[in-house]
C-alpha cells in the first residue's frame, strides 16, 4: 500500500506501507547504527518517535526475541529504504514485517533516507505524519497537530515495582524512565540486586527499601516533561549515591541545578567518540538523545564530552556520590567499548 | 600526544613490484604516507624498486630511491641519507619483512633509528604464526585448532590428529603462496612440501578447516595512547575456503546481528590493544553460522588490499591517519577531511552498499586451473557502490569489463545443472554466473546455501537479480513505462543490460529513459551517512529522487580512469590519470575522475576536484558528461578501457580533447593503418589478415614462416603466437576462428630483430621523443615482458635518426595531439613498425622517470592548447640523462597453475622494478637483483635445457658460466653439446626416463638457475613446461630466452656486489 511520510515543513516522501497499516504522527529522527535495528525498535528511548534508519537494508538478520530492549517496541514508526522479506540468520524467528505488523507498529520501505536524514539535519528534528493515499491538508494538520509527547515517559516507564536478581549484593533503586533491558542486564551481572521504580516513585519509597545506590534508566522524550522526577532525585541526592545514564543523566542534571537543552537533530547511532576528561581517552559509544545537559554550577563538574560537537557527556558532582553519564554504556546495540562505566558507577557504593 | 618534534626524515619502504597479492593498493598507501609525513615538514626518504608507482615520482617523497629491496641497499640509503626514523607498516608484506630484517640486523639500531607507527615487536606477534597462536591465547581469543610444523612427518601426525581437511598456511608469504586445503594425507604431502619450502622461516601452518563459516573483516585503528576505532566491516560473500582477495565483498558487514557484530568488533579491538598497534590493522574473523562460535583466521599490523578497500569503501583515509599516528597525534587531534569538522576518532557510518569483485587473469590465461583456494589469484579488483545490494553487484559486474551487463553468462547457461552443481561446489572465477544459472532453472535455494555454504541473504539477492532478468525478458521495449524502468534502473540494471534481456539496442533504451525522464542522481560518500555537513567531493550514482552533486560553472575536464588491474594494462595508466589530473590543476581547471578501482591513487577523493566512483561503461560514463558538461575529456591515459570510449563519446559530441576519435580510429583499425603505412612508405612486417583457415595456409606460403598470428584487436598480446610451420599454423587458425567467428586473425612475417620502443609527445606541429627504449629480449618477446633499456646500447645512429622521422611523420599524420607509442623492429638494418597506440602507454612512468622529461605534464598542457616550444621543448629526442635504466618484468606466474611461464608474445608480467647504474652492467645487475632474479656465483648449478634451434647461440654463454665457475646439469640433447663442447656436465634423466628425473633435481634445491629455451610454449604435456612450472612452484629463477641469459652472464663477468655498486637517487638522474 502507498503511503506517505510528510513533514512539518510540507516535504513529501512517498513510500509503501509494510508492518502495521495506520496513520500516525511522530517526531522524525534518524539513527546511523548499521546493525541493531532490533534493539532501536525496542529502545523505549525512540517513544512517540518515527525513526529513520540511515543503512539501507534493514531486516538482513530478522527479528529474534533475545535481542528485545523492552517487551514491545515503543516508537510510533519505522522508516527504512528497503525491508528484507527473507531475513537469514541462526537466532531469526520471523521478519521485520511480521514483527512490526504484530507489534503495531507502522513501517514505511522505498524512501530515499538519505535525503530524509539530509532534512532532518538541517532543518532540525521535526514532527511528522504518515498517511496512506493522498490525504487532505486538513487532515495532515489535524494529526500533526495532535502529537504530545510529554507524556512519553509514563506510557513507557514500568506500572509496578519489581525486582531483578534478588540475590545480588548491591541493592539498586533503579528509576524506570522508559528502560532499556540492556541497563538492567549489565547491573545484574555485576551483582546488583535491582528494584526496579516507576518515574514517578517518591523519595519515601525509595527510602522504604534504603537502597546501596539510586540509579536512573534512559527513556524517551523532554526531561523538563518529568518535574516530579526531578524532585524527587534532588531529595535523594545526599542520602544515597545516584547514577545515571542518558535521560536519567539529564534528570540529574537537571536536580543537580544544571539546564539542559534540545540539540537540532540529537545524536543518534553506535559511532560517537567521547572523550574521558580525566584519563583524555577516546571512547567509541552508542547514543540516543535529542536533549543535552548544560551550564553545570560550580559543584558539578563535566567528566566526559563528546569529541565531535563539545557537548556534555557525562557529569559528577564534586563532593556527592553522584555521576551519570549521556551516552549508552550498556551498548545493544552499539560498541562495547565503555561496559567499565558500569564497574565505575558502582564504585560510588561505599 | 602531538607531533613528535624528535623526528626529522622518516625512511618509507615500498612493496617493490605488483604481483599478484599485492598491487596498487601500496602506491594508495604509500602516496598518502609519503604526503602526510611531509604536510608535518618532516623529509622523507621513500625506497622502491618500482618505477610504475605515483609515490616514486618526483616531488612526492624528498629523496626517493628507485633501487633493490633488499637489507644490503636499504641500508647503502640508510647510510647515504641518514633519516632518524623508519616506517614499516605502508608497503605490504615485502615492507614488513624487509622492515624486520633490517632491525633483526640491528641496522636501526646502528644508525640511532627508531620505529615509529606499530613497533616490530608488535608486528612479529601478528606475522609469525607461533606467536599469532601465543598471542590468541593470551588474548582469550579462539582460533582453529593448529600447529606449526616444520617438517613433513609432524604434520601428517597432526592433521590425523585434528582429521581432515586441513588449512596449510606457510608463515611470510604474500597472498598465500603455497597454501591450500588438503582432503587427505597425500594432497597434504604435496602441499606441505611446498609450503614449507615457500616459507622464508620455513614454517607452515596447519589448521584445522572450518570450510564454510562466514569470513568476516575488521579494519581497526589505535593511536599511541589507546584509543581504538573500527573503521569498516567486510564480509566475504564467498565463505571461509576462499582467499579474501578472491572473494567477493560486500561491505559493511550485511548478514551479522549486532550481537554478533559487537563480539567480533571488541575482540578485534582487545587484539590491537593487547599488541599495542600504533596505526591501522586488519583482523579476519571466521564466523559459525551456526552459533556465537568463532575463529580469529589472521591480522595484518599493517596497511593492506583490504585497508585500502575500506578507505575507499567508507572514505576513511586509513594510511595517511597510519601515518599521523605514527607521527606522534593521537586519533582526537586528527581533522576527519570529509567533514572537515569532526576528527579522526569516530567511526565511519555508511548509508550504502560496497561491493568488491576481483579481476581474474583467467580471460588471457585459458589454460590455466581457476578453481578459487586459499591462494590469491586476482591480479585487480573493482569497487562498486550501490543503495542497494542489487544494484552495487550489477554495477560491480559491468566495471569487470568482462562484456557482462546481466548474471546471465552464455558459458553457464551453456553447463548442464549437473557441472553447474558442481561448480558451485569447487568455485572458479565465474561461480557468480553459474550460482544464477542455477537459480534460474529453479534449484533448490536451501541446498544451494547447503553445498556453496553461503549465506541464504545472499543467494536470495541474487535470486531476486535473476528474477527481475526473466521479468524483462517477457517485455517488449514498448512495453516498459516509466514506473516499470524506474524499478529497474533503480535495482542496478544497465541500459545495456536491459536491452540485451529485452531484445533491442542500449540505444533505444537510453532513448526511451531520457524521454521519460530517467536520470541517475549522484550521492555523497561522507563517512557519516549523512549526519554532518560534508565538503568530500566523492560520488555515486543512484536512481534517487535528491541529487547532491551540483556542476560548477568553471571550466573542467573529465580523466577517464583504466579500471581494474589486469596484465596488459596495470598501476601505470594509474600514474598517467593521476599526473594529468595534477597538470590540469595547475592550469586553473577543475578536475573530475572516473574510475572504479579501490587499489589506486586517482580514486583517492583528495586526488580530483570531484571522484565519480562509478563503471566505465558508455552509459554510466556519458551519464557524469550530461550532468558535467565537462569542455574535454581526456582518454588518452586510461589505457584501452578508455580509448574504447572514444567512438561512442564522438557520436555523442562529446568533446574528447587530444588525438580526435577518428584518428585513434585509424591507428587502431589495422586496414587504415597499413593505407597509412603504404601512403607515409613506413615498412612493416608483411601481414595480411585472414578470415578462413584455407586463406591462413595460402597467405603463410606467400609470407613464409616463421610467422607471428594473433587475433585482431588484442589487448597485451593475447592469443599471439609464433608459427614456425603449417602444422602449427593450422592448429592455431582452427582454435582462433572457433572461438571468434566475427573476426580475422591477422598473420605476420615475423622478424627475429631487435625492438625498440618510443612514447611521444605531439601537439600537432612538433614531436617531442623523451628517449628511445632498447628491449633486450629480441623480438616475439611481448613488448611488456621484455627488458627495456634507456638510453639504447646498440642502436646505430641512422636507426636513431630513422624513429625520430618515422615517429614524427606517423604522429603528424594521425594529427596526434597528445602522447603516442610505437614500437620497432630493427632487423637486418632496417626499422619495421610493429604497433602504434594513440595513447599513453605502460613505458610512460618509467620514461617519465628516467629521462626527467615530465612527460603526462606536457602531454596534458598540450590537451589543453599549449604548443612544444611554448614549453622549451622541439621536435626531437630529449637530452639523455647521465645514467642507464633498465626496466625488468616480474611474474606472478608461481601463483597460477598450469599457466605457461616462458616469454613469449602473450604478455604475462604483472609488474616491473628499475635497475639505475652508472652503467648498462650494473644497471642490469640491479634490475635483476631488484626482480629476485638469483644472480649465479662459483660454484653454482645451472640447469639447461636448450632447444635445437638455439644450441649453438647457447656455447659461447655456456663457456662463460664454465669460466665462471659455474655447474651443469643438462638433459640429453643439451648435455651432448656441452660435453662435445669439453664442459663438464651432469646429465638429468627426461621425464619419461624414470626417477630421480630433471623435475626431482629441481626440486632437491640443488639447482641456482635453470635456462630452459622451449621450442614453443603452452603445451600442458611438453617437459619443458614442467619444468618451468616446476621451477617457479619450487622458487628456482628460470630464464627462457637466450637474450636474458647472456646478458645475465656478462654481468655475472663484473662480478658486482653491493659495496661496489652506488645507491642512486631519482634527483642524482639528470
Amino acid at each position: 500500500m502507498k503511503a506517505q511520510l510528510i513533514l512539518e515543513n510540507g516535504m513529501r516522501f512517498s513510500g509503501t506501507l509494510f508492518g502495521a497499516e495506520k496513520n500516525i504522527v511522530g517526531e522524525v529522527v534518524f539513527t546511523t547504527g548499521m546493525t541493531g535495528y532490533q534493539e532501536t525498535l525496542t529502545d523505549p528511548s525512540f517513544a512517540g518517535q518515527i525513526v529513520t534508519m540511515t543503512f539501507p537494508l534493514i531486516g538482513n538478520y530478522g527479528i529474534n526475541l533475545e535481542d528485545m530492549e523492552a517487551k514491545h517496541t515503543n516508537l510510533k514508526a519505522f522508516v527504512v529504504r528497503e525491508k528484507c522479506d527473507f531475513p537469514s540468520n541462526f537466532r531469526n524467528e520471523m521478519n521485520l514485517d511480521n514483527f512490526l505488523r504484530e507489534q503495531g507498529v507502522v513501517g514505511l520501505e522505498g524512501i530515499d533516507t538519505r535525503a530524509l536524514t539530509k532534512i532532518i539535519r538541517e532543518a532540525g528534528t521535526m514532527k511528522g505524519v504518515i498517511m496512506v493515499g493522498e490525504p487532505s491538508e486538513n487532515d495532515i494538520n489535524i494529526l500533526m497537530n495532535s502529537l504530545d509527547n510529554s507524556q512519553v515517559i509514563m506510557n513507557t516507564t514500568t506500572e509496578s515495582i519489581y525486582t531483578v536478581n534478588d540475590t545480588g549484593r548491591i541493592h539498586i533503586a533503579f528509576i524506570d524512565l522508559g528502560t532499556k533491558q540492556g541497563i538492567v542486564r549489565d547491573l545484574a551481572s555485576r551483582g546488583c540486586k535491582i528494584t526496579i521504580f516507576p518515574a514517578n516513585v517518591s523519595a519515601e519509597q525509595i527510602n522504604e527499601v534504603n537502597p546501596d545506590l539510586v540509579f536512573l534508566s534512559n527513556g524517551p522524550g523532554d526531561p523538563l516533561d518529568a518535574p516530579g522526577t526531578v524532585d524527587t532525585v534532588k531529595e535523594l541526592i545526599g542520602k544515597y549515591p545516584v547514577c545515571g545514564i542518558c535521560m536519567g543523566h539529564q534528570i540529574i542534571g537537571l536536580a543537580l541545578g544544571c539546564k539542559t537543552k534540545k540539540l537540532k537533530f540529537g545524536h543518534h547511532g553506535g559511532n560517537h567518540p567521547v572523550k574521558d576528561l580525566q584519563s583524555g581517552n577516546v571512547f567509541i559509544t552508542s547514543q540516543n538523545h535529542n536533549y543535552i545537559v548544560a551550564d553545570y554550577p560550580d559543584d558539578v563538574e563535566e567528566t566526559f564530552t563528546n569529541v565531535n560537537d563539545g557537548t556534555c557527556e557525562g557529569i559528577r558532582h564534586k563532593t556527592l556520590p553522584v555521576q551519570s553519564v549521556q551516552f549508552h554504556p550498556e551498548a545493544s546495540p552499539g560498541p562495547l567499548d565503555t561496559g567499565w562505566m558500569f564497574d565505575r558507577f558502582l564504585k560510588e557504593v561505599r | 600526544m602531538p607531533l613528535d618534534k624528535s623526528i626529522k626524515k622518516v625512511l618509507v619502504i615500498g612493496s617493490g613490484p605488483i604481483v599478484i597479492g599485492q598491487a596498487a593498493e601500496f602506491d594508495y598507501s604509500g602516496t598518502q604516507a609519503c604526503q602526510a609525513i611531509k604536510d608535518e615538514g618532516i623529509e622523507v626518504v621513500l625506497v622502491n624498486s618500482n618505477p610504475a608507482t605515483i609515490m616514486t615520482d618526483r616531488g612526492m617523497a624528498t629523496h626517493t630511491y628507485i633501487e633493490p629491496l633488499t637489507a644490503e641497499y636499504v641500508e647503502k640509503i640508510i647510510q647515504k641519507e641518514r633519516p632518524d626514523s623508519v616506517i614499516a607498516g605502508m608497503g605490504g608484506q615485502t615492507g614488513l619483512n624487509l622492515a624486520c630484517e633490517l632491525y633483526d640486523k640491528g641496522v636501526f639500531d646502528k644508525y640511532n633509528m627508531k620505529v615509529i607507527g606499530t613497533s616490530i615487536p608488535s608486528i612479529k606477534e601478528g606475522e609469525d604464526r607461533d606467536s599469532f597462536k601465543r598471542l590468541m591465547e593470551r588474548t582469550n581469543q579462539p582460533i582453529a585448532p593448529s600447529e606449526i610444523v616444520t617438517d613433513l612427518d609432524s604434520g601428517l601426525a597432526f592433521a590425523k590428529q585434528i582429521g581432515y581437511p586441513v588449512i596449510v598456511r606457510p608463515a611470510y608469504t604474500l597472498g598465500g603462496t603455497g597454501g591450500g586445503i588438503a582432503e587427505n594425507p597425500e594432497q597434504l604431502e604435496t602441499i606441505l612440501s611446498q609450503g614449507l619450502h615457500l616459507s622464508r622461516v620455513g614454517q607452515v601452518l596447519l589448521e584445522k578447516s572450518i570450510k564454510g563459516w562466514k569470513e568476516i573483516e575488521f579494519e581497526v585503528m589505535r593511536d599511541g595512547t589507546g584509543n581504538c576505532i573500527t573503521v569498516c566491516s567486510m564480509e566475504n560473500i564467498d565463505p571461509v575456503g576462499v582467499h579474501t582477495g578472491d572473494s567477493i565483498v560486500v561491505a559493511p558487514a550485511l548478514t551479522l546481528a549486532d550481537k554478533e557484530y559487537q563480539m567480533l568488533r571488541k575482540a578485534a579491538i582487545d587484539i590491537i590493544n593487547s599488541i599495542e598497534i600504533k596505526g591501522g590493522c586488519n583482523v579476519q574473523f571466521a564466523l559459525d553460522p551456526e552459533s556465537f562460535n568463532y575463529a580469529v583466521i589472521e591480522i595484518n599490523p599493517r596497511v593492506s588490499r583490504s585497508s585500502a578497500l575500506a578507505s575507499k569503501a567508507t572514505g576513511y583515509p586509513i594510511a595517511k591517519i597510519a601515518a599521523k599516528i605514527a607521527l606522534g597525534y593521537n586519533l582526537d587531534e586528527i581533522k576527519n577531511a570529509v567533514t572537515g569538522k569532526t576528527f579522526a576518532c569516530f567511526e565511519p557510518a555508511i548509508d550504502y552498499v560496497v561491493t568488491k569483485i576481483p579481476k581474474w587473469p583467467f580471460d588471457k590465461f585459458f589454460g590455466a586451473k581457476r578453481n578459487l583456494g586459499t591462494k590469491m589469484m586476482a591480479t585487480g579488483e573493482i569497487m562498486s557502490i550501490g543503495n542497494t545490494l542489487e544494484a552495487s553487484l550489477l554495477k560491480g559486474i559491468r566495471s569487470l569489463e568482462i562484456k557482462q551487463y546481466t548474471l546471465e553468462r552464455k558459458s553457464s547457461k551453456q553447463r548442464t545443472t549437473v557441472e553447474l552443481k558442481q561448480r558451485v561446489i569447487v568455485p572458479d572465477d565465474e561461480r557468480l554466473f553459474d550460482l544464477a544459472e542455477l537459480i534460474r532453472r529453479n534449484y533448490n535455494m536451501d541446498k544451494l546455501a547447503e553445498i556453496t555454504g553461503m549465506d541464504p541473504f545472499f543467494l536470495q539477492k541474487i535470486k531476486n537479480i535473476v528474477d527481475a532478468e526473466e521479468e524483462l525478458k517477457k517485455y517488449k521495449l514498448t512495453d516498459l513505462n516509466y514506473n516499470m524502468l524506474k524499478k529497474y534502473k533503480k535495482m542496478g540494471f544497465s541500459d545495456k543490460g536491459i536491452a540485451e534481456l529485452i531484445g533491442c539496442s542500449a540505444d533505444e533504451v537510453f532513448n526511451l529513459r531520457k524521454m521519460l525522464g530517467i536520470t541517475p542522481v549522484y550521492k555523497m560518500v561522507d563517512t557519516c551517512a549523512g549526519e554532518f555537513e560534508a565538503v568530500s567531493p566523492y560520488y555515486y550514482s543512484t536512481y534517487d529522487e535528491t541529487t547532491e552533486s551540483f556542476p560548477s560553472d568553471k571550466k573542467k575536464v573529465i580523466v577517464i580512469g583504466s579500471g581494474p588491474i589486469r596484465i596488459g594494462q596495470g598501476i601505470e595508466f594509474d600514474y598517467c590519470s593521476v599526473h594529468s589530473v595534477l597538470s590540469l590543476a595547475k592550469a586553473g581547471v577543475e578536475t573530475i575522475i572516473i574510475n572504479n578501482n579501490p587499489e589506486t591513487v586517482s580514486t583517492d577523493f583528495d586526488t580530483s576536484d570531484k571522484l565519480y566512483f562509478e563503471p566505465l561503461t558508455e552509459e554510466d560514463v556519458y551519464n557524469i558528461i550530461l550532468l558535467e558538461k565537462p569542455d574535454g575529456v581526456i582518454l588518452q591515459f586510461g589505457g584501452q578501457t578508455a580509448i574504447k570510449l572514444a567512438n561512442f563519446l564522438d557520436n555523442m559530441n562529446v568533446p574528447v580533447l587530444g588525438t580526435q576519435p577518428k584518428y585513434i580510429d585509424e591507428a587502431e583499425n589495422r586496414e587504415k593503418f597499413d593505407e597509412m603505412l603504404e601512403k607515409l612508405d613506413i615498412k612493416r612486417p608483411k601481414g595480411k589478415a585472414v578470415w578462413s583457415v584455407k586463406e591462413g595456409i595460402e597467405e603463410a606460403n606467400k609470407l613464409e614462416y616463421p610467422l607471428l598470428v594473433r587475433p585482431s584487436y588484442v589487448l597485451g598480446g593475447q592469443g599471439m603466437e609464433i608459427t614456425r610451420n603449417e602444422i602449427d599454423l593450422v592448429r592455431y587458425l582452427t582454435d582462433a576462428f572457433i572461438k571468434d567467428t566475427k573476426n580475422p586473425v591477422l598473420i605476420d612475417r615475423y622478424l627475429g630483430g631487435r625492438e625498440l620502443e618510443v612514447d611521444a609527445i605531439c601537439d600537432g606541429t612538433d614531436v617531442l621523443i623523451p628517449g628511445i627504449m632498447e628491449h633486450l629480449e629480441r623480438a616475439g618477446v611481448h613488448s611488456g615482458d621484455s627488458i627495456s633499456i634507456y638510453p639504447p646500447q646498440n642502436v646505430p645512429s641512422h636507426i636513431v635518426d630513422k624513429i625520430v622521422d618515422v615517429t614524427y611523420r606517423i604522429a603528424r599524420e594521425l594529427n596526434v595531439i597528445g602522447m603516442i607509442n610505437i614500437q620497432f623492429i630493427e632487423f637486418r638494418d632496417e626499422l619495421y613498425i610493429i604497433e602504434v597506440n594513440p595513447r599513453s602507454s605502460r613505458t610512460v612512468p618509467y620514461i617519465t622517470k628516467v629521462t626527467n622529461v615530465p612527460v603526462i605534464d606536457i602531454a596534458t598542457n598540450i590537451m589543453l592548447g599549449k604548443t612544444l616550444k611554448e614549453m622549451g621543448y622541439s621536435t626531437g629526442i630529449a637530452p639523455q640523462t647521465n645514467t642507464v635504466a633498465i626496466k625488468v618484468p616480474v611474474f606472478s606466474t608461481e601463483k597460477l597453475p598450469r599457466v605457461e611461464v616462458s616469454l613469449g608474445p602473450e604478455m604475462r608480467s604483472t609488474g616491473e622494478v628499475l635497475g639505475v647504474g652508472h652503467n648498462f652492467h650494473e644497471a642490469m645487475y640491479k634490475g635483476f637483483l631488484s626482480a629476485g632474479t638469483t644472480i649465479p656465483k662459483a660454484g653454482s648449478t645451472i640447469l639447461v635445457t636448450v632447444r635445437d634451434l638455439d644450441k649453438e647461440n647457447f656455447l659461447p654463454i655456456a663457456k662463460k658460466f664454465a669460466a665462471l665457475g659455474c655447474n651443469f646439469i643438462a638433459t640429453s640433447g643439451t648435455a651432448k653439446l656441452l660435453e662435445d663442447n669439453k664442459i663438464p656436465v651432469q646429465t638429468a634423466k627426461k621425464i619419461s626416463e624414470g626417477v630421480p628425473n630433471v623435475l626431482d633435481v629441481i626440486r632437491s634445491g640443488m639447482i641456482d638457475l635453470i635456462v630452459d629455451i622451449p621450442k614453443k610454449g603452452n603445451d600442458v604435456h611438453s617437459d619443458g613446461f614442467k619444468i618451468r612450472r616446476t621451477a617457479i612452484e619450487c622458487s628456482v629463477s628460470i630464464m627462457t630466452s637466450l637474450d636474458t641469459v647472456s646478458a645475465l652472464v656478462d654481468v655475472m663477468e663484473h662480478q658486482y656486489t653491493p659495496d661496489n655498486v652506488d645507491v642512486i637517487s631519482l634527483a642524482e638522474i639528470k
